[in-house]
């Protein structure tokens, strides 16, 4: 039973974060049909600055991390202007690469001026656990998952009642017809990645009391993340985001039950199951191509 | 291609011989050797760049005192350094180079196990001593060669986990501790040493787990060996990672004793693990304790030659400094005695060096064919953290 318990209180917390992440993706894929593949380096990008202005800075956290989300933000308008946009301008397909690249250079870059050795962001909420059945658990992981639905409910209401979320959603149904109706697409397609960076950055900050902040802590979670993505059905929010828990979970219960070395084989096996039985994520409709 | 279209053929191979003409004249010094060179191959940048920052040092210091004494061969000692970006690939590169074109009488490096690894073979063939400070992978000196060129002056897997089982055993009367291990060769090579120090004493397991080093959540595989009944943990990762550990032990409440190889020495652990992360024992083959002679000493000329290090906080890991000093002064002892530059003479006159006064210890007899390991389980010193420093565990 504490087994079970403990699965279970790591596997919703792993899964927030995945999902918190993966939602990045879907935003920039349902409104541009790219992604920001340096997803996994803002996260890192993140939390170095909340690091740097709290630590280094001494600044208060009730500005360093709006201000660490805001620069992640416009990082993600520079990758769409720099690294996706001049390639999707000439129909080519190399922002794919260009944004992999892009978020090796911000690895190393971070490597080189933060430095090499892992440090520690601490926060108030980890300082104590809460135990319950056997296990405990640091009040922030409570708050991950809290601030990851709630991220979704938020983007949801974005989309639906506002009117730059309209426009998105125009700009996501029909481009063209958008651009006719006078939605600056352009300005859209960038708000969509700064949003992404913005969620992938605030995920760093959640993050980092958890671990280490360092240069190459996010690659992982970029990765993961992309798999949680492709696995909720990259067009649908709340399928990205249950599909982070479904993943996080499984990778939880497999660790437990069945032992850590085999966990990156029996998760990523059933992946490539669900993928195969629905090839268009679990939550995603088929994409349909007008020729 | 666009070039031979503006250059004549003729004048393209007068550049070439030109650029031939060059860069012989560029590598004539290395050949009229009025020094005698050594290279240095670690990761001088990257996540292990401070471990590789410690060795320089160590070099650096040996170095500067032979100098001083008059060199050896009655010429200076150089020494030529190489970035591997702890990248096996660049360090076989860098160590073929160092050889090659730089003609360096011995190499020393190679950091982390891999890198070591891809060099082993090379050095062997090319017949040239290759000194190890650092990676503990058991098969780099152990490599099966007949000729064996490859010498270590550092902690060994095999012994390590010997050390760290004896020392739980002893300490806590433990009878089945659990193995909490990093995912990668480094990992692997341990899981070896460790089954195998526990088989030898008839003990089981409670379970191997391996996590990743940007795990952030390990209380899986620890609620695994807990229910196993695992009343102990040998921990093996670098700093990070085993503070991940460390952290998952602590939200579930499990205080458990706790043996480590050296991995939390090499940044600001108890920074990442908290205060719970002075509960940890690692093992070390030096440490900077205060009123040693020997140990102030060598802290002074670290001051005196790199005026940023302030407290022995900054000289973090001591290991790596202590390991890379005694095997210079292994290596330069033994070129003397060779009395040339020569692979396979120095190669002899490692096995017949004695009594050289090193930081660590006086090596009586540092090496035999049937032992290329100086620094053997005796040596070792039992450490952990307390309020950010590293002292000996009492």
């Amino acid at each position: 039973m504490t087994l079970l318990i403990a699965a279970l209180v790591s596997g919703i917390g792993l899964g927030s974060m995945y999902g918190l992440i993966a939602l990045g993706f879907q935003i920039t894929y349902s409104v541009s049909q790219t992604v920001n593949f340096a997803q996994g380096s803002v996260v890192m990008l993140g939390a170095v600055l909340g690091y740097v202005f709290i630590e280094r800075l001494g600044m208060n956290w009730m500005i360093a991390y709006p201000l660490a989300v805001l620069c992640c933000g416009g990082f993600g308008m520079l990758v769409e202007v720099l690294l996706v946009r001049p390639f999707v301008e000439r129909n080519s397909e190399a922002w794919l690469m260009a944004t992999v690249a892009g978020g090796i250079f911000l690895d190393n870059a971070v490597l080189f001026t933060f430095g090499n050795e892992p440090r520690t962001l601490a926060s108030s909420l980890t300082q104590s656990t809460w135990q319950f059945a056997g296990t405990g658990i640091y009040p922030q992981q409570v708050l991950i998952p809290i601030a990851a639905v709630g991220v979704a409910l938020a983007l949801h209401f974005l989309f639906r009642k506002t009117l730059q979320g309209r426009a998105l959603l125009a700009v996501v149904q029909n481009g063209q017809a958008a651009r006719l109706m006078g939605i600056n697409t352009t300005a859209m397609v960038s708000g969509s990645f700064a949003l992404s960076a913005m969620l992938a950055g605030g995920a760093g900050l959640l993050i980092a009391p958890l671990l280490s902040v360092h240069s190459d802590m996010g690659t992982l979670f970029g990765l993961k993340a992309f798999a949680v993505a492709i696995l909720g059905g990259m067009t649908s929010a709340s399928g990205v985001m249950l599909a982070g828990f479904i993943y996080g979970l499984v990778e939880a219960l497999v660790t437990t039950y069945f032992g850590s070395s085999s966990t990156y084989i029996i998760v990523f096996a059933l992946l490539i199951l669900a993928l195969t039985w629905k090839p268009d994520g679990l939550f995603g409709r088929p994409a349909v191509k007008k020729v | 291609m666009r070039t031979s279209r503006f250059l004549p053929q003729m004048t393209r191979r007068a550049l070439m011989s030109g650029v031939v003409g060059l860069s012989v004249a560029i590598s004539l010094p290395a050949l009229a050797a009025d020094t005698v060179k050594i290279g240095l191959v670690a990761a001088l940048s990257g996540q292990s760049a401070k471990s590789g920052q410690a060795i320089t040092r160590g070099l650096t210091i040996a170095i500067d005192e032979i100098n001083a004494n008059g060199g050896v061969l009655g010429k200076p000692i150089e020494l030529v350094s190489r970035d591997d970006e702890s990248n096996p690939g660049k360090g076989l590169v860098a160590a073929r180079e160092l050889v090659q074109r730089e003609g360096v009488a011995a190499l020393i490096g190679g950091l982390d196990t891999p890198v070591s690894f891809a060099i082993v073979p090379f050095a062997n063939q090319a017949k040239v001593p290759f000194v190890g400070p650092w990676a503990a992978g058991t098969g780099i000196t152990k490599n099966g060669a007949e000729e064996n060129y490859i010498f270590r002056v550092s902690a060994v897997d095999e012994y390590v986990d010997e050390a760290i089982t004896e020392y739980l055993i002893a300490n806590h009367g433990v009878k089945k501790p659990g193995m909490i291990l990093i995912n990668n060769p480094w990992g692997e090579s341990n899981e070896k040493g460790l089954t195998k120090a526990l088989e030898k004493r008839g003990m089981e397991t409670a379970g191997i787990e391996k996590f990743e080093s940007n795990d952030v959540d390990v209380v899986p595989q620890l609620t695994r060996l807990k229910e196993n009944g695992a009343d102990s943990l040998f921990v093996v990762a670098n700093v990070a990672p085993t503070a991940q550990v460390i952290k998952s032990l602590d939200r579930m409440g499990w205080d458990v004793p706790l043996a480590s190889h050296w991995g939390p020495a090499g940044g600001r652990f108890t920074e990442l693990a908290g205060k719970s992360g002075e509960k940890l024992h690692f093992i070390q083959t030096y440490l900077f304790v205060e009123g040693d002679e020997k140990g102030d000493a060598m802290f002074a000329k670290l001051q005196a030659a790199f005026p940023e290090i302030e407290t022995t906080a900054d000289v973090t890991p001591a290991t790596g400094i202590a390991n890379a000093y005694d095997s210079m002064l292994l290596l330069a002892a033994a070129i003397e005695k060779a009395g040339s530059t020569d692979g396979p003479a120095i190669r002899q006159a490692m096995y017949e060096i004695e009594n050289i006064e090193g930081l660590i210890k006086t090596y009586a007899d540092p090496f035999s064919p049937d032992n290329q390991d100086a620094i053997g389980p005796e040596d070792y010193v039992f450490a952990h953290f307390v309020e950010g420093q590293i002292i000996p565990v009492k």
